[in-house]
């Protein structure tokens, strides 16, 4: 095709407005948590030509995917060992036993993980029952809110994922989540893993990490590892599907959030 | 003008290659970090800034408080400031640079640091502060520069440069608000999430930037015969005084507020700070001295016949850099993350590289200060002879 140099003049403008209106619109509303998705339809409409790389058939998608933790089912301490375990093994979680450790999915006794739920006259059983914790995927994750190079993002179906390759290292995010859900790499994690499983990239120092829902694993058509691990006791699905096991489960339990009222929507439940 | 940089007394060398050997040292601390990561730093999991983010705060600050000069000089035409204005000016310009340091010492990934341009995130408070941080310091070469030039030959300053002053006013109190949003907009940190933060950063800028110009002035009085003017001095130590009050005022009201309301979240930290928490007192001598200090300085500075005299004025202004200095460029940051999401509280501090790496960025700021005020009191020593 042959274009001449006012066409092309006309096109780059198109595009480059394109391109700052796109982040300027995405970066007002999404300050406001209204959420910024891309809008590939619209960048279709005006010619663009999208992506034509096919996800896995397998892959499992959704609208907004959710856990439900049934602590209940949680009864010795091997039914926690092993979904922390298989989550370490297969993202090359190193084992490091200073103040600057990593942990993606761990545990934390009821009273630490639901503060504000604490009263001085709960039986021992539940208040220092270990409960398990990670990444909520928040819905409008205040991660994503501070990060300043769009290192740690938002995916259509809600996952809240980190780019390696992005992350500076500034620790924005890590202040900016109330969860404590993030690990930073103080060193180079690779002398602390005993095996290393190649499936999985290792990271290097000076990047974030955490929990992704197993972002790798749902798009070969699996589960989250832990979900996996928990003979039941953890439940996946569609948040936005209403037929969907997690929905079921939700409406016929009890179940709360760690601190619903920072108003960040996270995705995992606790039945209790 | 900058060749007035390269001819100096004996003493002006020996203290440049005094700062250059300095830096060379600390900057072994650098490379260090540079290769094993911040793991040589006394950061964790979960107090996961430090020293450099809070000296980066405290910094801001002291570069934003130039307007205190600007305003009564430019906008109320207080000539009594003339000797002092360039000195604020390029006392700002050394402030910023220091700042973007910091933050740059602080990345775990420092090659990569272009990525907050080649990705903006409007929506990222950092990105807002490194826009108006490039901008202030901008701002105040081209204003510091000009005027001077201007000043040397003898003719008045280009009239494109009022426009920027006017602009420098608003832009420094921007920048302070800014760094305060970076903080107080955070929904799990309830020592930073209020909404008195950036008035608070800018009361603690306006009396603890022109404290530090103030002391560098007396000192710098001691080598060279530029005087600033016995007035000027009274001036700028008034308005420390008022700033201090109300730096300590609004801190007040956060007390007020988290002690009356009797919200955990909030009493939490403040009792972590002056009594301690969960048996952990780390910070506590250090509140402390800084509250006494705090005291010492607005005794001496609110009663005219104290503040007046020189040598007691020193003794205040020392005692306030160190008090605001505890407050803001310390326990601001290490408390803001105290106690952490599970209510537990992690003790930091700083370790020896890490103290070594801050050094080595004051060194910085300090070579550009003394060679920027170099040719601003060559200059004006010249023109006034
Ligand atoms: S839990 Fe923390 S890291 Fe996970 S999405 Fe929410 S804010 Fe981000
Ligand atoms: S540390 Fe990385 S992911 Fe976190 S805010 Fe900074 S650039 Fe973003």
């Amino acid at each position: 095709m042959d274009i001449d140099k006012r066409q092309f003049l006309k096109i780059l403008g198109i595009s480059s407005a394109l391109w700052v209106g796109s982040r300027f619109a995405g970066g007002i509303s999404s300050l406001f948590g209204i959420g910024d998705k891309f809008d590939t339809k619209a960048l279709a409409d005006a010619g663009f030509e999208i992506s034509k790389t096919l996800p896995d058939p397998k892959a499992l998608t959704a609208k907004q995917w959710a856990i439900a933790i049934d602590i209940r089912q949680f009864k010795t301490a091997d039914d926690y060992k092993k979904c922390i375990m298989v989550c370490d093994k297969i993202h090359n979680i190193p084992d490091i036993s200073t103040k600057q450790d990593i942990k993606w999915i761990w545990e934390e006794p009821y009273n630490a993980a639901f503060p504000e739920q604490h009263n001085n006259y709960m039986g021992g059983q539940l208040k220092d029952k270990p409960v398990i914790l990670m990444c909520n995927q928040c819905e409008f994750p205040p991660c994503v809110r501070v990060c300043p190079t769009g290192a740690t993002f938002k995916r259509q179906d809600g996952i809240v994922m980190m780019d390696y390759h992005r992350c500076i290292g500034c620790r924005y995010c890590m202040a900016g989540c109330p969860y404590g859900s993030r690990s930073f790499n103080f060193q180079d994690p690779r002398p602390f893993l005993k095996k290393i499983d190649p499936e999985y990239p290792t990271r290097t120092k000076g990047v974030v990490e955490k929990c992704d829902f197993c972002a790798e694993r749902l798009d070969k058509g699996l589960m989250p590892a832990c979900v996996e691990a928990s003979n039941g006791a953890m439940v996946f699905g569609d948040l936005r599907d209403p037929g969907s096991d997690i929905r079921k489960i939700l409406s016929s339990n009890f179940s709360i959030r760690r601190k619903p009222e920072l108003g960040t929507q996270p995705n995992v439940f606790y039945l209790i | 003008m900058i060749e007035k940089a390269f001819n100096g007394s004996k003493k002006y060398w020996i203290w440049l290659i005094f700062l250059a050997a300095l830096l060379g040292f600390c900057f072994h601390f650098y490379l260090i970090q540079l290769n094993e990561g911040l793991k040589i730093t006394g950061m964790s999991r979960n107090v996961s800034w430090g020293l450099y983010i809070a000296q980066f705060t405290y910094l801001v600050g002291v570069a934003a408080s130039a307007v205190m000069l600007v305003i009564p000089y430019y906008l109320h035409h207080y000539k009594a400031f003339s000797r002092m204005m360039i000195l604020g000016e390029f006392m700002a310009i050394a402030a910023v640079t220091m700042c973007m340091l910091f933050i740059f010492v602080d990345l775990g990934q420092p090659m990569r640091v272009m990525n907050v341009i080649l990705y903006p995130q409007l929506h990222s408070v950092m990105f807002w502060d490194m826009t108006v941080l490039s901008g202030y310091l901008v701002l105040n070469l081209l204003i510091g520069w000009t005027t001077l030039e201007a000043e040397r030959k003898d003719v008045a300053p280009p009239s494109w440069v009022k426009p920027l002053i006017y602009l420098s006013v608003v832009w420094a109190i921007s920048i302070h608000t800014v760094t305060a949003f970076l903080y107080a907009g955070l929904p799990g940190r309830p020592y930073w999430l209020s909404a008195i933060m950036a008035a608070r950063f800018l009361a603690g800028a306006f009396c603890s930037g022109p404290a530090i110009l103030l002391l560098l002035v007396f000192l710098v009085q001691k080598f060279v015969k530029y005087r600033v003017g016995e007035e000027s001095i009274q001036a700028l130590s008034k308005i420390v005084a008022y700033a201090m009050s109300a730096n300590v005022f609004f801190l007040l009201l956060e007390i007020f507020t988290a002690f009356y309301s009797h919200i955990p979240d909030d009493t939490d930290v403040f009792r972590y700070l002056f009594v301690g928490l969960d048996g952990n007192t780390s910070l506590v001598p250090a509140m402390w001295v800084s509250a006494g200090l705090a005291i010492v300085s607005l005794a001496i500075l609110i009663p005219p016949q104290l503040r007046n005299n020189k040598k007691l004025l020193t003794v205040a202004l020392i005692a306030l850099v160190v008090s605001t200095w505890i407050d803001k460029g310390f326990s601001l940051i290490a408390a803001g993350f105290v106690p952490n999401p599970f209510g537990r509280v992690t003790t930091y501090l700083p370790t020896f590289p890490e103290i070594m790496i801050v050094l080595g960025v004051y060194t910085i700021g300090l070579l550009i200060l003394t060679i920027l005020w170099k040719v601003a009191v060559s200059v004006k020593e010249k023109t006034a002879a």
